[in-house]
C-alpha cells in the first residue's frame, strides 16, 4: 500500500537523533566552524553511548554503517514482502544530525561512510574484523576526481613471504574526509593499470600503517569540523586479506563491485543534504515569521506576498529531494536495484539544498549573511554535498546513460 | 526629454498607421489576410451564448438515512511505493486504454475542442466515476482511495491530458457528492453515477479574471426563499456544453464564505459560451454563465465555509497534479528515443550532455513531482492533514511540470515546435497545471 510517511517503528530513532543533534551538535557547531582541525572531543563521549545501544537501538542505524547489509527475515522489518530496513534507519538518523550539524556529522567517531564501502564488498570474514569501526574511503587523486576509472594509486602483490601474503600501495589520495580521525581507510588501488576500471579494488589501510604518511588538511569553505586529509602511500604494505571483495580482475563486471558501494551512500549523502536544507527552511521560517509573514498553504502563489511564495517554492523542491532520497533507500532495503534513483536523489538534494541554503541567507538579509545566525555557515557546509559522492555533473551523466541506455564510451 | 516625447509620439503615429493599414478591407481583397483568421475571428465574435444541455430528471428512487462515506484506510506502519493489487490492475488497464486509444485520437480531439464520444463511454466502462463513490451507493471501492484516482488520472494522461479531462470531470462531481452530499443529494443524484449512462458533469471554480483566488469569489449567492440566487460568470469548465450537473462555488453572501452548489443544466439563468484554451483543449473548455439562477435550499452542498472550499481546492490540485506527472511521462517516454535517433555532427544528439543532461532532468523531477503528489493522495486516503502536502505538490508540478513541457519541446528543436510531433500539445497542457482549480476531485 502506497505510504511516504516516515515509518512508525524509526520514530524513536529520529527523535533521539535529533536530540543528539540538538544538544551537542547545535550546541558546538559555531566553535568547531572556527577552530577547523581541533579535534571535536564532545563527539567521543557521545560515540561512547552509541556503542552501548544494541541493535535496534536509537541511533545505532545514525551511522553509514548499517547501509547495504541485509536485514534478515524479521517479521517485524516486513510486511508483504515490504521492507524498511537499516538503509531507512541510516538515512533518518543522518537526516537528523545533519540538520544539527553536518560538519559534526562527517567526523562522528565510527560513522565514517568508508563502513558503507566494506558493508558494500567485504566477505564474512572481513565484515567481522573492520565492522565497526571508524573508516574513512580514499578514492580521489590529484589526476583523478570524477573520474575514479582514472586513479594511478597501485597495488603489487607481494608473495615473497608464503605466510604473510601482502599487497604493497603506492600512490597519492587526496580530499579523505575524516581521514586524519578514523582508525581505517579504504583505499582504491588498481591491480594493473593497463586493464582499466575492472582492475581497481578496494583495500582497507589501517590508519597507522607506517606507509601511510599524511600530507595535509585542506582549510575549506564549509564543513571545518571535519578533516578533509591528503595521504602519500609509500611502499604502504598490508595483508593480503585485506583486500574487499573478489581479488580477481573481471573485465565484464568493470567497476561494478567498487561502484556498488556508492548506490547505498549516495542516498546518505543525499540524506545530509536533506537535513542542512531543513534546518535553513526551518530557521528561515522563524525570521519571517517574526518579519509579519504569514505562509498559507492553500492561497495560490500569486495570492501571497513573494517571500511566502518563494518559502513555498523552496520546500516544494526540498520535498521532492527527500521523496527521492526515501525511494532510493527503501528500494535498497527491498534488494531493488536503485542505482538510477540513488543518484537522481544525489543530484537533486545536492542542487536543491545548496539553492535554498543560498536564498535562504538572502531572504533573511544581512541577518542571514552574519555570523550571528548560522544559516551563512548551512550556506558554506551544503555545497559539499554537490560535490563528494559524486558531484552533480556525474550523477546527471548516470541517470542519463541509464535512461539513454548508453555506455561511458557513447556519452562522455 | 522633449525630443524623446517627440520620437515616441512618432513612432506612435507610424505604429497607428500600420494598424490602420492593417485593418484595410483592402488588403482582404487582394488576399494579403489568411482567410481562416477571418473565419476565427467571425467565428469568436459571433460566439452566442447558448443555454446549458437540456439534461436528464435527477430524482432519488430511494431514501437513504444518512450520507455514505469511504472509511479512510488509517495510517500504515512502513513506507512503501508498491500500490496494492487492485491499484496496480487499474492503474495497467487505464494506461493501455490511455495509450492505445486516447493518444492516437488526441490530435484530432485538440483541434476539435471535444473528445470523442465513444472514448468517453469507454472511459466511464472503466469506472471511473465509480472509485469515489462509497460501495454500498453502487461505488467500486470500499475505502477513500484519492492514491487510487491518482494512479489512474496519471495513466489517463499519458495518452493525452485533455481527453483525460473530459473523462474525469464526471468522477470529480461523483466524489465531491460523495465526500460532502447529504443523504438527499447523494440519493438523488449518485445513482446516475454508477449507472450505464454516466452523466456528463464538472466542478466550476475558477472564475475569469488575472490573479484568481479561489477563496475570494465574484460569484455570489444571495439567500432567497428558503433557497439561493446566484449570480456570476464561471471559467474553464470542461464540457460545459454537454454537462448535466455542475457543482459551482460562490460567494455565500449572509456568510461571507465560499460555498459549493449543485446546479443542474437547463436550470433557468444559466448559459454557457466556449471558451477554448491554450492546451486541454479536447476538454471543451467553457464559461459558465449564472444570471439570477433560483436553486432550492438543498442545493447547498456540504458546510459553506473556508474549510470545505479549501479541501475542494486541494484535491482538485491533487487531480491536476497527477494528470501533470502522466503529461511529464508522455514528454520523458517520446524524447528518450527521439534524441537517441536524431543525428547531428555525425553522431546522435544523446551523445552530447547538454542534451543527455536535459533528459535527465526530466527525469529528475517528474519522479520529484510523482513522489509528493503520491506522498499527499496516500494522506488523503489514511485521514491525516494534506493542505501541505498538496501545496508542495501543485508547486512542483505547475513549475516543473511546466519546464517539462518546455525541455520536450526545446529537444526536438524546430520539429518539437510543428503539429508533427505531440511535444506542442504537451507543452501546452502542462501549463493547466498551474493555472486550474477544481475541475476535478481525487
Amino acid at each position: 500500500m502506497i505510504n511516504l510517511e516516515t515509518p512508525k517503528k524509526y520514530e524513536f530513532l529520529v527523535s533521539q537523533a535529533h536530540q543528539v543533534a540538538t544538544e551537542i551538535f547545535r550546541s558546538n557547531s559555531r566553535k568547531y566552524d572556527g577552530d577547523e582541525h581541533s579535534y571535536p572531543k564532545e563527539l567521543d563521549m557521545l560515540a561512547a553511548v552509541i556503542d552501548g545501544m544494541n541493535e535496534g537501538g536509537a541511533l545505532s542505524g545514525a551511522g553509514a554503517g548499517g547501509v547495504g547489509e541485509s536485514n534478515g527475515s524479521s517479521k517485524k522489518n516486513s510486511r508483504d514482502g515490504n521492507r524498511n530496513g537499516s538503509n531507512m534507519a541510516s538515512l533518518l538518523g543522518l537526516i537528523e544530525l545533519c540538520w544539527g550539524d553536518v560538519g559534526l556529522a562527517l567526523t562522528m567517531p565510527r560513522q565514517g561512510l568508508g563502513q558503507a564501502a566494506i558493508a558494500a564488498v567485504a566477505n564474512e570474514e572481513q565484515l567481522k574484523r573492520f565492522g565497526g569501526k571508524w573508516a574513512a574511503m580514499a578514492i580521489t587523486e590529484p589526476e583523478a576526481g570524477s573520474d575514479s576509472a582514472a586513479i594511478r594509486t597501485t597495488a603489487t602483490l607481494d608473495e615473497s613471504d608464503p605466510d604473510h601474503p601482502e599487497y604493497v600501495l603506492n600512490g597519492e589520495k587526496i580530499f579523505v574526509t575524516a581521514g586524519d580521525r578514523a582508525e581505517l581507510i579504504v583505499v582504491w588501488a588498481t591491480l594493473d593499470r593497463e586493464q582499466g576500471r575492472a582492475a581497481i579494488k578496494s583495500f582497507v589501510v589501517e590508519r597507522d600503517n607506517p606507509g601511510l604518511i599524511l600530507e595535509r588538511l585542506e582549510h575549506k569553505l564549509g564543513i571545518r569540523a571535519s578533516d578533509t586529509a591528503d595521504f602519500r602511500l609509500e611502499d604502504c604494505r598490508i595483508p593480503k586479506d585485506n583486500l574487499l571483495g573478489s581479488p580477481e580482475i573481471e573485465p565484464k563486471r568493470g567497476f561494478a563491485g567498487v561502484m556498488q558501494t556508492f548506490d547505498n551512500t549516495r542516498p546518505l549523502v543525499a540524506g545530509m543534504a536533506i537535513g542542512v536544507a531543513r534546518a535553513c527552511l526551518e530557521r528561515t521560517r522563524e525570521l519571517l515569521t517574526g518579519a509579519g509573514v504569514e505562509i498559507d498553504y492553500d492561497l495560490p502563489p500569486h495570492a501571497q506576498v513573494a517571500a511566502a511564495s518563494e518559502f513555498i517554492a523552496m520546500e516544494s523542491d526540498w520535498e521532492a529531494a527527500r521523496l527521492l532520497t526515501m525511494q532510493a533507500a527503501w528500494m535498497a532495503d527491498n534488494k531493488k536495484p536503485n542505482s538510477l534513483q540513488a543518484s537522481m536523489a544525489k543530484a537533486k538534494a545536492g542542487r536543491t539544498a545548496t539553492d535554498i541554503a543560498l536564498r535562504c541567507v538572502a531572504l533573511c538579509g544581512s541577518v542571514g549573511y552574519g555570523e550571528g545566525e548560522l544559516l551563512e555557515k548551512w550556506a558554506r557546509d551544503v555545497k559539499i554535498l554537490d560535490l563528494f559522492e559524486g558531484t552533480q555533473q556525474i550523477q546527471q551523466l548516470i541517470v542519463a546513460r541509464q535512461l539513454l541506455g548508453k555506455s561511458s564510451a557513447e556519452l562522455k | 526629454m522633449a525630443e524623446q516625447n517627440l520620437t515616441e509620439r512618432s513612432m506612435a503615429v507610424g505604429l497607428r498607421a500600420l494598424n490602420r493599414l492593417a485593418s484595410n478591407p483592402l488588403i482582404d481583397r487582394f488576399g494579403l489576410r489568411d482567410p481562416a483568421q477571418r473565419v476565427l475571428h467571425g467565428a469568436s465574435k459571433a460566439t452566442v451564448r447558448t443555454a446549458t444541455r437540456a439534461g436528464r430528471t435527477f430524482a432519488a428512487t430511494q431514501k437513504l438515512s444518512g450520507p455514505a462515506r469511504q472509511p479512510r484506510t488509517g495510517r500504515s506502519d512502513l513506507f512503501d511505493l508498491t500500490p496494492d493489487e487492485e491499484q496496480q490492475m487499474l492503474r495497467e488497464s487505464v494506461r493501455d486504454f490511455a495509450l492505445a486509444k486516447l493518444r492516437p485520437a488526441a490530435q484530432a480531439a485538440d483541434e476539435a475542442c471535444a473528445a470523442p464520444a465513444e472514448l468517453l463511454g469507454q472511459a466511464n466502462e472503466l469506472g471511473l466515476t465509480m472509485v469515489g463513490v462509497p460501495e454500498e451507493l453502487g461505488g467500486a471501492v470500499s475505502q477513500r482511495s484519492a492514491v487510487t484516482t491518482v494512479l489512474m488520472a496519471e495513466a489517463l494522461a499519458q495518452g493525452d491530458m485533455g481527453i483525460a479531462v473530459a473523462c474525469l470531470a464526471p468522477a470529480g462531481v461523483s466524489t465531491a457528492l460523495s465526500l460532502w452530499g447529504d443523504a438527499d443529494q447523494q440519493a438523488t443524484y449518485l445513482p446516475e453515477f454508477v449507472g450505464e449512462n454516466v452523466p456528463a458533469a464538472a466542478l466550476a471554480i475558477v472564475e475569469p479574471r488575472p490573479l484568481f483566488n479561489p477563496f475570494e469569489l465574484q460569484t455570489q449567492a444571495r439567500r432567497a426563499g428558503g433557497g439561493f440566487v446566484l449570480d456570476g460568470v464561471k471559467s474553464l469548465v470542461p464540457r460545459a456544453g454537454d454537462a448535466e450537473l455542475f457543482i459551482v462555488a460562490a460567494e455565500l453572501e449572509d456568510s461571507n464564505a465560499p460555498a459549493l452548489f449543485i446546479v443542474e443544466s437547463g436550470t433557468a439563468g444559466l448559459a454557457i459560451e466556449p471558451e477554448p484554451a491554450m492546451g486541454i483543449r479536447a476538454a471543451a473548455t467553457g464559461r459558465l454563465i449564472l444570471e439570477g439562477v433560483k436553486l432550492p435550499g438543498g442545493a447547498l452542498l456540504g458546510d459553506a465555509g473556508r474549510d470545505l472550499m479549501a479541501e475542494c481546492v486541494q484535491l482538485g490540485r491533487l487531480g491536476w497534479c497527477a494528470l501533470a506527472v502522466g503529461t511529464g511521462q508522455a514528454v520523458l517516454d517520446y524524447v528518450i528515443p527521439y534524441v537517441n535517433e536524431r543525428k547531428a555532427f555525425g553522431e546522435p544528439i544523446s551523445s552530447r550532455q547538454a542534451v543527455a543532461f536535459m533528459v535527465a532532468n526530466i527525469a529528475i523531477e517528474l519522479d520529484g513531482m510523482r513522489l509528493a503528489t503520491y506522498r499527499a493522495a496516500s494522506r488523503v486516503d489514511q485521514g491525516a492533514s494534506f493542505a501541505r502536502e498538496v501545496s508542495l505538490a501543485r508547486r512542483l508540478c505547475s513549475e516543473r511540470g511546466m519546464a517539462i513541457g518546455s525541455d520536450g519541446v526545446q529537444l526536438l528543436g524546430g520539429h518539437g515546435y510543428t503539429k508533427e510531433h505531440p511535444v506542442e500539445r504537451w507543452y501546452r497542457d502542462l501549463r493547466a497545471a498551474g493555472v486550474m482549480e477544481g475541475a476535478l476531485v481525487v
